[in-house]
């Protein structure tokens, strides 16, 4: 669309907004419907409503017109719907509870179908960071960043992919949901690490080069991009090293 | 009660003084990575973010050392409680490890990453030579501290009639 006034609110923005509606439905419909298990525990359902709020917070709205012409929005847009949503996602456990909620055959199918090579690939953590981080250099180191501001298709895109591959990265490296294969947890904090710091270098040669039509403020939003950034990576340490570092309460006997 | 290895998803027992001394050296780069951050860029604003003279070389090794500097204080300290907790923290041995952390940090970044790579300098407007002279001095100060400190852990093991030290000195850590 030529006119950038009504962006937040073109057709773009309406498509997520309807995603979101449904994606909240749908989880809150299957917590009703779950076969199994005790009750399911109200913070994962909070997690996912927070990260489904946070996703569209980035990507639409007044601060994803912000973002058009001022690069500090745009950043912070980028760490809610790429990181910090998604992280919350996460923590919804969408494939538990997917796998509970499901008639049997169905849920046998999912099972099925996440232990498939292409899946197991993807799933992979180097793959996911690859995916991830890969992706926002291409973002702003190739004409893509013009491309998406010329075309509200591309856009979305864009967004998508940043939301899909930071769930994909935070699910391989702390994410509970059941994951066939998972590596190590010496192998996700190296893959965690390299990711962080590829993010860490992006963020100082953007404030140092910022790319063409970036908007104003360029310096700034560098900067929320290293120190914003930071601090959801931190979560997603802590997380990993609690679990890595975690000493198995003793078993009582007799109890079960 | 018995207890089960510390590390869950790693078979390795932490029974050793070996992880004492590693615990406390990334606990140690992670607070000196911390300090660098805060004290030198936020508060007393006498580093840059960016001063524009680095290359990609030098941007490389900030963004690894700013990602692991994170890491290592998370890991450290989850590693310092899980050895606390199964009653195999070897004090000693975990203070030497921190002083050698925070002094090999602080050297690194004297010398490699300030003067090699030209990353940033202490302080701006200044004579550097005095500033690098302390800030390395300080930093081979504390990596001697560390060592000298891990030593007489190591020897005090050996020597010690307690079970747990004379088991740590057999796995020659």
């Amino acid at each position: 669309m030529p006119e950038q006034g009504h962006a937040g609110a073109g057709w773009p923005g309406v498509l997520l907004a309807a995603v979101a509606l449904v994606a909240v439905a749908t989880y809150l419909i299957a917590v009703r419907r779950r076969r199994v298990g005790t009750g399911w525990p109200w913070w994962r359902s909070a997690c996912w409503v927070g990260g489904t709020v946070l996703v569209l917070a980035g990507t639409t709205g007044p601060l994803a017109e912000a973002g058009h012409h001022d690069f500090v929005a745009h950043a912070v847009g980028h760490v809610l719907a790429g990181m910090a949503g998604p992280l919350l996602l996460v923590a919804g456990t969408p494939v538990t509870l997917a796998l509970q909620a499901l008639p049997v055959p169905v849920g046998r199918r999912l099972s099925h179908l996440l232990a498939r090579r292409p899946v197991r690939l993807v799933t992979l953590p180097v793959t996911a960071a690859v995916l991830d981080v890969g992706g926002l250099w291409l973002l702003y180191l190739t004409p893509l960043q013009a491309l998406a501001r010329e075309h509200e298709a591309v856009h979305l895109l864009v967004h998508v992919h940043l939301v899909l591959a930071g769930y994909l990265l935070t699910a391989a490296l702390v994410g509970t949901d059941p994951m066939p294969h998972r590596p190590g947890p010496r192998h996700r904090a190296v893959v965690l690490v390299a990711a962080v710091a590829a993010h860490d270098v992006l963020a100082k040669h953007l404030y140092a080069h910022p790319p063409v039509g970036v908007g104003s403020r360029a310096e700034e939003g560098a900067m929320v991009m290293y120190y914003a950034g930071d601090a959801v990576e931190l979560v997603v340490m802590v997380l990993l090293c609690r679990r890595w570092f975690a000493v198995p309460r003793p078993v009582r006997l007799g109890t079960a | 009660m018995v207890r089960a290895p510390v590390r869950r998803e790693d078979p390795r027992p932490v029974g050793q003084g070996r992880a004492s001394t590693w615990s406390g050296v990334l606990v140690g780069v992670g607070v000196a990575a911390f300090v660098d951050e805060t004290v030198f860029h936020q508060l007393l604003h006498w580093h840059h973010f960016y001063d524009r003279s680095t290359d990609q070389a030098g941007l490389v090794s900030d963004g690894i050392f700013h990602a692991f500097g994170w890491f290592a204080v998370v890991s450290g300290l989850f590693w310092f409680a899980a050895l606390r907790q199964a009653a195999a923290l070897r004090a000693q041995r975990w203070v030497g490890g921190v002083l050698v952390g925070v002094g090999a940090f602080q050297l690194y970044d004297g010398t490699v990453q300030h003067k090699l790579f030209g990353l940033h300098q202490i302080r701006y407007g200044v004579d550097l030579l005095a500033y690098d002279l302390v800030w390395d001095g300080v930093a081979l100060l504390l990596l001697a501290a560390g060592a000298g400190t891990t030593v007489r852990a190591l020897r005090s093991e050996r020597r010690g009639p307690e079970g747990g030290a004379a088991a740590g000195a057999r796995a020659g850590a």
